[in-house]
């Protein structure tokens, strides 16, 4: 347990308190490393039973577009581990409606269900999160 | 209060490094407990010993050092980003260590707010 959690010991203190996380994504998912390393940091926390969100918004929704080719700028695809985050218990995955639509995306280009929200509906969201780290 | 912070940029080529040092340092100044401070993306160049401004420039390093050493703030360095930055424990400098994303998130869990710098 304690290598999936990375080296915390799940019967201390924090085991026990559940709190609201928000994992905002902003980055497009190739050209730097944001939007990989944020991942990493989501699949850690599942394994501390904490209520978590994802949102996706500005060109962070790019991250979940299906058709991904990564082979000629040669790095790794990790599209598909957003479709891996139900097995996780990570099921809360927002957009952002207004960053959708600028980018001419809809829904049926995503490799996942989300919900969309407007702006002010994230505003909303964030605002009843009390862990929020954006990437 | 007690505030864990995040770190997500490397120092010396974004302001986030500084403004999360003397977030971190007016925190302390105020009475507030530092929880922890985490350093992730490239962030980890924060440690490395071999870090060397010239003289008449402020030591990033050295500061988050001097911090650990008389504050007794928990500096961690994320073990993934670090390796593949090249942050091993042979050029960590001294208060700070490597551990997991863990410490991450149970920082988000046990601090009142979490304050990340870096965008």
């Amino acid at each position: 347990m304690s290598e999936s959690t990375g080296g915390i010991d799940m019967d201390e203190e924090s085991s026990g308190t559940v709190k609201k996380f928000a994992f905002i994504n902003r980055k497009a998912p190739y050209g730097t490393i944001y939007a990989l390393e944020s991942l990493e940091v989501v699949l850690i926390s599942a394994a501390f039973d904490q209520d978590v969100s994802l949102v996706f918004m500005d060109d962070g929704v790019y991250q979940l577009k299906k058709g991904q080719g990564t082979k000629a700028v040669g790095m790794k695809n990790f599209s598909p581990t957003y479709r891996a985050l139900e097995g996780y218990d990570i099921e809360k995955l927002y957009v952002e409606k207004e960053s959708l639509e600028s980018r001419g995306l809809t829904e049926e280009d995503l490799i996942v269900d989300v919900e969309v929200l407007t702006a002010e509906e994230m505003a909303t969201l964030m605002d009843e999160q009390d862990v929020v780290m954006s990437f | 209060m007690k505030f864990g912070i995040l770190v997500n940029e490397g120092p010396y080529n974004h302001q986030a490094a500084d403004t999360a040092y003397q977030f971190a340092k007016a925190a302390i100044d105020k009475g507030h407990e530092i929880h922890r401070v985490f350093f992730y993306h490239d962030g980890v160049n924060n440690a490395s010993k071999l870090t060397e401004p010239p003289a008449d420039d402020r030591n990033i390093v050295n500061r988050w050092s001097k911090m650990a050493e008389e504050h007794g703030v928990d500096l961690v360095v994320c073990v993934a980003a670090a390796l593949r930055r090249g942050i091993v424990n042979e050029n960590l400098a001294s208060g700070f260590r490597i551990s997991g994303l863990g410490q991450l998130v149970e920082s988000g869990i046990q601090a009142d707010r979490l304050v990340t710098f870096g965008d």
